[in-house]
């Protein structure tokens, strides 16, 4: 596998969350520009939408396409939002952009607001990350403000671009754009009812976008370096890098940036194959909100969003978590399933009351108290939910326990029959 | 009537330097930096008088901040110990021993998640969710740091530095 480095600094560099060392890489050059005069807002957006960058948040939606819902004569102030509110379960990346490389991500929310004639833009980063992203990313504000970089009336073409920082509080569910939204207006973060989608009414009720952070780290490069040369480092369909986080039963886990289209047996190999010498059983590839793969499909996909997808899964955040021949996927499921009890916001009741039932029941399952039928309730739980609630925390809440009981379903009723094998050997005696 | 305020003044103009960020009028966003603030300065919980003053700086109804106090898994409507240690228990750190680190340390410190000790040093947080340190697992964070790729004798030793 060649790594290649579009959002993350190239491995070695000193010191790379500093303003000196982004500019000898090249960084804030196409940002000159455009305070130079040199650059309008419409060859940005064209550039990013030729480009084929979609957003790695885990929608995958097409960014330039979404730019270009924000009313361009629209009176200020319009927003755009960057989402570093990274919370998606085995993913990783985006704090590693705030530590490591903050200006890109500075640079791709200034040209981003620029693209779309937005002048005022707010970072929302998680407050578990108080201690280490959220100081680094407010020293590289600091240092980009006193280059002039960032502020009122900036060059030659005496450009507005305004940047804050906002601080969250600890909620799964602000990672949702228009829970975003309400977080950042002081409230708490329950999504709000589409339409009117943010690009009509967002933030204070003015168009808003709101992007990813590694979405928006990869702008500045695309600008620079051109939207074909963007293209042509992934297959079609999925243009570019993602930075992949490992995680789970593997020798080294770790983010892993590459082009998208890898295969998944040379990233796995990258990161140091499965760990102590075992076999593989199962791989959730996009964030625990996807749905899991059992070995033999997922060594024959590559990472990207067409053969994901095909395969019945979904590229998410490219967050890989891995699971070895040990792993009881009824246990495995509880804990998933766990996560979503705790975040949902509770204002739809598909969800509220859905997501505890699905914990409780694989609960029961474990601890001897379940029946087999109890796997079609599970299901019929799970299938009541998806698609029934405001934002796609309660979709994110069925899809583990569908496929979890697709691919693996003699391994449930083993655990419900009582079973004492081992997990390795559960397979052999029910497939 | 509250009969004293007990927010200092220091506090007071970090909260109004806060809500400048957002446009006028729209202060209500400065609310989770009121609270961060406000719980810091007491030693990791707020009471309903720091709530009451915050709401009073910024000029919202009580209610809006109490909501957004009991909404946020950061903010501790109780009193706490001193240092806030969450473990991660999702998959990422499930799958390399996540669980079997938070049972070491309630077994250590004697309490379960969601208590504090009796000498009110470390209060344990309620089982954690991904914190976004999936490479590093199993991880946990002691107030705002994060301690990666630990074994159980590496997450005595950071406990055991704890004042």
């Amino acid at each position: 596998m060649e790594p290649v480095h579009v959002c993350m600094p190239p491995p070695g560099a000193e010191k790379p969350w500093r303003i000196e060392s982004y500019e000898s890489r090249g960084g804030y050059q196409a940002w000159r520009r455009v305070l130079a005069g040199e650059l309008d807002a419409a060859e940005i957006l064209e550039t990013v939408k030729a480009s084929g960058l979609r957003g790695r948040g885990g929608a995958g939606f097409p960014t330039g396409l979404k730019w270009s819902f924000m009313p361009g004569d629209f009176e200020q102030p319009t927003y755009l939002v960057c989402n570093s509110d990274e919370s998606e379960p085995g993913t990783c990346h985006d704090r590693d952009i705030l530590r490591y490389n903050p200006h890109a991500l500075i640079e791709g929310m200034a040209l981003a607001g620029f693209a779309m004639g937005a002048t005022v833009s707010y970072n929302y980063i998680r407050g578990e990350f108080l201690g280490e992203p959220v100081p680094r990313f407010l020293d590289a504000l600091e240092q980009a403000r006193e280059a002039g970089l960032i502020g009122r009336g900036l060059g030659a073409a005496g450009v507005h671009f305004e940047l804050h920082p906002f601080v969250g509080a600890g909620a799964y569910i602000c990672g949702e754009e228009t829970g975003l939204l309400e977080s950042l207006e002081g409230k708490p973060g329950k999504p709000r009812f589409k339409p009117p989608f943010p690009a009509q009414s967002g933030l204070y009720g003015r168009p808003t976008t709101v992007n990813n952070t590694q979405t928006l780290a990869c702008v500045p490069a695309i600008v620079e370096q051109g939207a074909e040369w963007f293209k042509s480092l992934g297959p079609p369909n999925s243009a570019g890098t993602m930075i992949y986080s490992v995680s789970g039963h593997v020798e080294r886990p770790g983010n892993y940036e590459a082009p998208l289209g890898v295969s998944f047996n040379e990233l796995l190999e990258h990161a140091g194959g499965v760990w102590k010498g075992r076999r593989l059983k199962a791989v959730i590839p996009g964030g625990s909100s996807v749905p899991v793969l059992p070995a033999e499909i997922i060594r024959e996909c590559s990472m990207d969003y067409d053969s994901l997808s095909k395969a019945g899964s979904a590229l998410g955040t490219g967050a890989m978590i891995v699971m070895d021949e040990t792993t009881c996927m009824v246990s495995a499921l509880r804990r998933i399933a766990r996560f979503y009890y705790a975040e949902s916001c509770g204002q739809c009741t598909p969800c509220r009351e859905g997501t505890g039932w699905l914990y409780r029941m694989l609960t029961r399952m474990l601890e001897g108290r379940a029946r087999i039928s109890d796997l079609d309730l599970l299901l019929n739980v799970a299938n009541n939910i998806e698609g029934h609630t405001i934002c796609a925390l309660g979709d994110a809440a069925a899809w583990p326990v569908q496929s979890f009981l697709k691919h693996f379903r003699g391994e449930f009723e083993a655990v419900i029959q009582g079973s004492d094998a081992p997990a390795e050997q559960r397979e052999v005696a029910y497939a | 009537m509250r009969d004293r305020t007990i927010l200092p003044a220091g506090a007071r103009d970090i909260i109004r330097e806060s809500a400048s960020r957002f446009p006028p009028g729209r202060q209500r966003s400065a609310v989770l930096d009121a609270l961060r603030l406000a719980q810091k300065e007491n030693g990791g919980w707020l009471t309903v008088q720091l709530m009451d003053d915050v709401a009073e700086e910024l000029d919202l109804p009580p209610i809006q901040v109490y909501e957004v106090a009991t909404f946020y898994s950061m903010f501790q409507v109780r009193p706490v110990g001193r240092h806030c240690v969450a473990v991660c228990t999702n998959i990422s750190c499930w799958l390399r021993g996540g669980e079997e680190l938070l049972a070491h340390l309630e077994k250590r410190l004697g309490i379960g998640v969601g208590e504090s000790t009796p000498d009110g040093r470390i209060f344990l947080k309620e089982e954690e969710e991904c914190l976004a340190a999936c490479t590093g697992a199993p991880m946990m964070m002691v107030d705002h740091s994060y301690h990666e790729n630990l074994t159980l004798e590496k997450a005595d030793r950071i406990i055991g530095k704890l004042s």
